[in-house]
């Protein structure tokens, strides 16, 4: 048996399966062999379904499964861990002219696999800004902390994925989210980026002064509310002081 | 720090971002939640639901089996603007599309190009 | 050949798979539990609960990693990033025990995430016990290989499972994982004796048992095929089988597996002290 042409069959229900495979009175192996096919297909489509759960609800289980399906034969993982999984899905989504009157679904992958890899990413001691005056906080050169993430995107993927999550949540309304995923502590927590927070966050590299990072948000979004943008990155978490190696 | 930084204002709004900020509590860590535990299928050795379908069942993306229709709460998001029905070419333009230099492999463009987001629309 | 050393082995006792959901009864009103199994790929991330969850337990149980991603029959040459991780994984958790399986999971750039069955031959001998080399000289201890559930047979097999393990080890040093519940569901689908397999195993080597649940099916002849679900109790006729191997073995670390619709704590705590039943006299 060569591993090839068992691996593409595994994945091609149309592929022949293999030669040379028995069931104990020698006939060939048949719905035995189709147990490996649908462990390897179930269980990644259940990896993606755990991995994605606001996807599976917009589009519903039937179609979910379709498309996880999809994916599964279409890009099996590259990762042996399967917390990995998935990283393709917003990609293939976005070339599926079926879900082209979806236009917001390939960047609720991208939401939901930032939270993902934030969840997974190492700790950090946040930020602490007690007993700091404006000026002293203004010279500190901060960088994201390793689990913060920004996802934007030009349709309103934050209060979409909240109407999913909270059912309390209102309705999403038509314009662009940019989001800060900061993890304060073991979960992470998603929050809407006012205008120049992006620019901010891409400032914030451990070697930049807050006071300048704040300099290019302003310049790139004029009239930008400077309290309500660093209230944001300093009550989540989503910011540390780089380690004295890194800097 | 430049002029700029150093207005009134400006500092004024970052004072009240160190207020907002005292008056946050800290963050606990809950070594155990129910939801959101692992967020992310786990590697385990056990095996899948056996002979059920999903290893072998084939898309049939001529007929009912493509079932890609979003019958989930996208039923409830309504954004005016959304291009339900929108044309091929403004779709293209905003790179929200697969043509046939774009599609996953083994997908034929032809097929797929029956399901214009119009007809997944009825109902 | 190599020194297990610091890091003291599994206690003969029954230790449970560990899932997040269990962290606060485990750390609270642990029963009969006394060691913990987790899967190492599962905590190869850079941090967040899944490592505070396991620092903490290492300091209340005797851990066993156990991996599912290392594809030891594989054809490729193993992969050395891997091999890293999981050294890095046994640097800091200092596992009581570490295993693998006897199967196959990646092939070319893709990991097919099932436990994929080999045949018994001298080639696949030759290629599973150098891998098996290769971990221990990497991780710098010797490891159990576990045999797996099968469903279906190779024409080209020329020798029978018990036969293959006995030889892997006598060649490698590792150890053996016998898991009662895959014996079970591969003498069944096989139709081999499932008692003779026991009486032919080399229990010396055993360093640790499964015991799972499986489900049951049938192939398009009608005959039983079992499906190894780790998704409910234990069967009768596995604690049996088991209870002949704890005869025949004497008392060893016994694991409780339960990977799909994981039950609440007080089931496991219930598969385990019927485990312990087992166990305590044998122990005596």
């Amino acid at each position: 048996m060569d591993h090839s042409t068992f691996a593409a069959a595994l994945l091609d229900p149309a592929a022949p399966m293999p030669e040379g495979m028995t069931d104990p009175q020698g006939r060939p192996a048949g719905k035995r062999f189709d147990v490996y096919r649908n462990n390897v297909t179930a269980s990644l489509i259940d990896a993606l379904q755990t991995g994605f759960p606001v996807l599976h609800k917009l589009l519903g289980d039937k179609s979910f499964r379709t498309l996880a399906l999809m994916a599964a034969r279409h890009d099996p993982p590259r990762s042996r861990q399967l917390s990995q999984y998935g990283a393709s899905l917003p990609d293939l989504i976005a070339r599926l002219p079926a879900l082209g009157a979806y236009p917001y679904l390939p960047d609720i992958a991208r939401l939901e696999l930032a939270m993902r890899s934030a969840y997974h990413a190492a700790d950090h001691d946040a930020l602490q800004t007690d007993g700091l005056s404006p000026e002293a906080l203004m010279d500190l050169t901060p960088c994201l902390a390793p689990s913060t993430r920004v996802v934007a995107s030009p349709h309103p993927i934050l209060s979409i994925w909240r109407r999913n999550t909270d059912p309390d949540a209102p309705a999403p309304q038509p314009g662009a989210e940019a989001v800060l995923i900061a993890r304060p502590g073991f979960d992470p927590v998603p929050h809407l980026l006012p205008k120049g927070g992006v620019t901010f966050a891409e400032a914030l590299t451990g070697h930049t002064p807050l006071s300048l990072a704040l300099e290019r948000a302003i310049d790139a979004a004029p009239g930008l509310d400077v309290a309500a943008l660093l209230t944001v990155f300093l009550t989540s978490g989503a910011l540390c002081l780089p380690q004295p190696e890194d800097q | 720090m430049s002029t700029h930084m150093k207005s009134l204002a400006l500092m004024g709004a970052v004072a009240a971002a160190l207020g907002t900020v005292a008056a946050t509590g800290a963050n606990a860590q809950d070594m155990e939640k129910c939801y959101g535990v692992s967020l992310a299928g786990e590697n385990s050795c056990a095996a899948g639901p056996g002979t059920t379908c999903a290893g072998t069942s084939t898309i049939d993306y001529q007929g009912n089996a493509w079932t890609l229709v979003p019958a989930g709460t996208c039923a409830d998001v309504s954004l005016p603007g959304d291009r339900h029905g929108a044309s091929e070419a403004a779709l293209e333009a905003d790179g929200y599309i697969g043509l046939a230099r774009d599609l996953p492999e083994g997908l034929a463009a032809d097929v797929l190009a029956q399901y214009r987001p119009t007809e997944m629309m009825d109902g | 050949m190599f020194d297990t050393g610091h890091d003291a082995a599994l206690p003969a006792h029954v230790g449970i798979g560990y899932k997040a959901q269990h962290f606060t009864d485990l750390t609270t009103a642990p029963g009969p539990v006394k060691w913990l199994e987790i899967h190492a790929e599962n905590y190869m991330g850079d941090g967040g609960r899944p490592l505070a969850q396991l620092r903490a337990l290492t300091e209340r149980f005797p851990i066993s990693v156990h991996g599912v991603g290392l594809s030891i029959g594989g054809e490729a040459p193993l992969d050395t990033d891997h091999l890293s991780r999981l050294r890095h994984l046994c640097d800091w958790v200092h596992p009581a025990s570490f295993s693998e399986h006897l199967a196959w999971s990646t092939h070319g750039d893709h990991f097919l995430n099932d436990l994929l069955p080999l045949p018994y031959t001298s080639a696949t001998l030759a290629r599973v016990s150098a891998h098996i080399d290769q971990v221990q000289e990497a991780l710098g201890r010797t490891m159990l290989l576990e045999n797996p559930s099968t469903y279906l047979a190779f024409d080209e097999s020329t020798m029978d499972e018990v036969t293959f393990l006995t030889e892997i080890a006598q060649r490698t040093g590792c150890g053996l994982l016998l898991d009662v519940n895959n014996v079970f569901v591969s003498a069944t689908n096989q139709q081999w004796n499932p008692t003779a397999y026991i009486n032919a195993f080399p229990l010396a080597q055993v360093g640790e048992i499964h015991l799972g649940g499986h489900d049951e099916e049938t192939d398009e002849h009608g005959a039983p095929l079992l499906i190894d679900s780790h998704g409910r109790e234990v069967v009768d006729p596995v604690w049996s089988l088991y209870a002949h191997t704890i005869a025949q073995g004497g008392p060893k670390p016994t694991l409780i597996e339960w990977d799909n619709d994981v039950p609440d704590f007080p089931v496991l705590r219930d598969e385990a002290a019927r485990a312990a039943a087992i166990l305590t006299p044998a122990r005596a």
